[in-house]
C-alpha cells in the first residue's frame, strides 16, 4: 500500500508499528524487570541519579519465594486453573447442544430463543454482582469454587452457543443426511458425524472461553471471601496490598506468574484463540 | 396383544430403543439440547435480574431484609452528586477510549495486514494486552504511574518534557486520563484483530483496480476500504462500547474511584455503595440504572445486524 522510497516505508510502516509494539509490550517488561529486581534498587526515586529503569545488575529471586512462601499464590493458581477449566467445559458442553439445536433443528420459537441468547451474551458482568450475590448466598454457594463454575458459564455459554451457530451452519447438510439414510439416528449424526467436523470451532470456543474465566474478577471478587478459596486476581489485589502499603515486588512476581498459564495455552493456540476471538464479534 | 407382551417383558435395552426415537422428533431433542442452557441462564441471569429489580424497590441493607419502598432508590440516586459524576465519568469515558481505540486499531490492524517478515510473531505478541488477566496487567501500569517511583515521570523528565513530577492518578484533572490510557491499551488489540480479520476479506483486486483508475492511497483507504469494513467496525464498536461502559477492574485497581471521585464509574459506584457500604438497594438501583442504556445500545446492534443480512 505504501509505495516509493525506502524511507517513506520506514516512516510510514516500521517506526508506528515499533511503536505500537513497544507501547503494547512494555508493560509486560515492566512487570518481569520488577519481579527480579531487589528492594533496594526498587524503591529509588525516579529523579535519583541511580535509577535505572531497563535493567538490573542484581536480580533476585526474592519476590517470587516470598509469594510461594509466605502466599497461598500457589493455592490461588489451582483454583483459578480449576474454576477456568470446568466452567469451560460445562460451557462447551451447554453451547454446542444449543449451538446445533438453533442452527439444524426446526422448532417453535428458535428464532426469538437465538435473539434472547445473543441479549445475554451482552449482559455485562457489573450488571448484575449485586443479586447474584444474593442468589448465590441463598443457594449457599457463597465461598466456594462452585460459586464461579456455575456463574462464568452465563457469559461463557452465549458466546460459544453464538461461535457453535456459525460452525454448525457451515457444515453442509448433506453430510448428516447421508449418515441418516444409512440408519444413523439424529443423535448418533449429531455425535459421531457433525461433532468431529466442528472440532477446530469447539477448541476455539474452549480457549477463548478458558482466557476469558482466567481474566475474570468482579465475580471473583464479591463471591469469595476466605484467602485458599480466592482466584490469583483476587488474591493479589486483596493479600498483597495491605492498607496503603503496596508489596511491589511480590505484587509484580504474581502478576506476572499468574500471566504465564494463560500465555501458554494461549502461545499454542494462537490461530484458535484469533478465530474464536474474530467470530465473537461477527453478526 | 403382540405387543403388550413385549411390554411386559421391556427390557432396559429396548427402553433405550424407545428413548432414541423419541429424539428422533426434533423438537423433543432441541428441547433437551437447550436445557442445560436454559437452566443455567435462567438461574444466574434472568432470576437475579428480576431478584435484582426487586432489590432495588426495596430498602434492603446487608443482613436487613427490607420492605417495599417504591421508586425512592432511584429518586435518591438521581440527586445524589456523587452519582451524576459517575453517569458524567462513564460517558466521558467510554466516548474517549472508544475514538482512541478504533483509530488506534484500525491503523495497526492496516499495519498488520502487510506482508513482512515475521508478521506471525508480532501479531500473536501485539494481542497480549487482551489476553493478560486485566487486573494483572493493570497493577503494572498502576506501578508504572506511581508518584515516587514512576518510569514514565523517569522518561518525560529524560526526554526534557517535565522537571517536576505528575501525579498521574493523585491529580483530580488527569486521572481519568490515566485510566483512559490503560483502557486504550487493553482495547487496542481487540480492535486491531478484529478488524484485521476484516481487511482480509477485502479482495486486493479492489485495491489495484482503484489504483489503475489513478486513487491515491488515502483516497483508496477511504472509497473502499473504509465502506467494506462498515459492518465488522459497527459490530466491534458496540461490543466494546458496553464492555467499556459497564468497566470496573481497571477503575478498581488503579484508583478506586477516586481521587475525589474523579474516576468514580456506574460499577464501580455500585460496588462502593452495594458492597462497601452494604446498601445493597442502592447499589442494585445504579447498577440497574446502566440497563437502559445498554438496552439501546443492543437495540441498536441487533436492527444494525438485520439490516446488513437483508441487505
Amino acid at each position: 500500500m505504501i509505495e516509493g522510497a525506502a524511507w517513506r516505508k520506514w516512516l510510514f510502516f516500521y517506526l508506528p508499528l515499533a511503536v505500537f509494539v513497544i507501547w503494547l509490550l512494555f508493560p509486560f517488561y515492566w512487570m518481569a524487570i520488577t519481579t527480579l529486581r531487589p528492594d533496594g534498587e526498587l524503591y529509588r526515586p525516579w529523579n535519583a541519579k541511580n535509577y535505572e529503569p531497563f535493567w538490573t545488575a542484581n536480580p533476585t529471586l526474592d519476590h517470587i519465594m516470598l509469594l510461594l512462601e509466605e502466599t497461598l499464590f500457589p493455592t490461588w493458581l489451582w483454583n483459578t486453573m480449576l474454576i477456568a477449566l470446568v466452567s469451560t467445559l460445562i460451557s462447551l458442553v451447554c453451547g454446542v447442544f444449543a449451538g446445533y439445536a438453533l442452527a439444524r433443528l426446526k422448532f417453535p420459537f428458535a428464532g426469538s430463543l437465538g435473539t434472547g441468547i445473543f441479549i445475554t451474551y451482552l449482559v455485562p458482568q457489573t450488571l448484575l454482582f449485586i443479586p447474584l450475590a444474593d442468589v448465590i448466598r441463598n443457594f449457599r454457594l457463597g465461598d466456594t469454587p462452585w460459586a464461579l463454575i456455575l456463574t462464568y458459564p452465563t457469559f461463557l455459554i452465549p458466546f460459544c452457543t453464538w461461535l457453535m451457530m456459525g460452525y454448525f451452519k457451515a457444515i453442509p447438510k448433506e453430510l448428516e443426511e447421508c449418515a441418516r439414510i444409512d440408519g444413523a439416528s439424529r443423535w448418533k449424526a449429531m455425535i459421531y458425524i457433525i461433532l468431529p467436523v466442528a472440532v477446530p470451532g469447539i477448541l476455539s470456543a474452549g480457549i477463548f472461553a478458558f482466557t476469558l474465566s482466567w481474566n475474570e474478577f468482579i465475580y471473583a471478587l464479591v463471591f469469595l471471601s476466605s484467602s485458599e478459596q480466592k482466584t490469583v486476581p483476587v488474591g493479589v489485589v486483596s493479600e498483597l496490598i495491605r492498607g496503603d502499603v503496596f508489596y511491589w515486588g511480590p505484587l509484580m512476581a504474581g502478576a506476572l506468574m499468574g500471566s504465564i498459564p494463560v500465555a501458554l495455552v494461549y502461545s499454542f493456540f494462537v490461530e484458535h484463540y484469533v478465530s474464536g476471538l474474530t467470530g465473537s464479534v461477527k453478526g | 396383544m403382540a405387543t403388550q407382551d413385549a411390554s411386559l417383558v421391556a427390557s432396559p435395552a429396548r427402553r433405550a430403543v424407545r428413548r432414541v426415537r423419541q429424539l428422533e422428533d426434533e423438537r423433543k431433542l432441541a428441547f433437551l439440547l437447550l436445557a442445560p442452557t436454559g437452566i443455567l441462564l435462567g438461574l444466574f441471569i434472568a432470576y437475579p435480574f428480576v431478584t435484582g429489580i426487586w432489590l432495588a424497590l426495596t430498602d434492603t441493607r446487608v443482613g436487613v431484609p427490607g420492605d417495599f419502598v417504591g421508586l425512592k432508590n432511584f429518586v435518591k440516586i438521581w440527586n445524589d452528586s456523587i452519582f451524576r459524576i459517575a453517569v458524567w465519568n462513564t460517558v466521558w469515558y467510554t466516548f474517549v477510549t472508544t475514538v482512541f481505540k478504533l483509530a488506534l486499531g484500525l491503523w495497526l490492524a492496516v499495519l498488520l495486514n502487510r506482508h513482512f517478515r515475521g508478521k506471525a510473531f508480532v501479531r500473536a505478541f501485539v494481542l497480549l494486552p487482551f489476553i493478560i488477566p486485566t487486573v494483572l496487567s493493570t497493577f503494572a501500569w498502576k506501578w508504572m504511574f506511581d508518584p515516587t517511583f514512576s518510569v514514565l515521570n523517569w522518561l518525560l523528565w529524560k526526554l526534557g518534557i517535565i522537571d517536576a513530577r505528575i501525579n498521574w492518578l493523585g491529580d483530580p484533572d488527569l486521572a481519568l486520563w490515566s485510566v483512559m490510557v490503560v483502557n486504550i491499551w487493553r482495547g487496542v488489540p481487540f480492535y486491531a484483530i478484529t478488524l484485521l480479520a476484516g481487511l482480509q476479506t477485502i479482495s486486493p483486486e479492489l485495491h489495484e483496480a482503484a489504483a489503475i483508475d489513478g486513487a491515491r492511497p488515502w483516497q483508496r483507504f477511504w472509497y473502499v476500504t473504509w465502506p467494506l469494513l462498515l459492518p465488522v467496525t459497527m459490530v466491534v464498536t458496540l461490543f466494546s462500547v458496553i464492555q467499556t461502559f459497564a468497566d470496573f477492574q481497571l477503575v478498581y485497581v488503579l484508583t478506586g474511584g477516586g481521587p475525589a471521585n474523579a474516576t468514580q464509574l456506574f460499577a464501580t459506584y455500585a460496588y462502593q455503595l452495594g458492597i462497601g457500604t452494604g446498601l445493597l438497594s442502592e447499589g442494585a438501583a445504579i447498577s440497574l440504572a446502566m440497563f437502559p442504556i445498554l438496552f439501546l445500545v443492543v437495540i441498536l446492534q441487533l436492527l444494525y445486524i438485520r439490516r446488513v443480512e437483508t441487505r
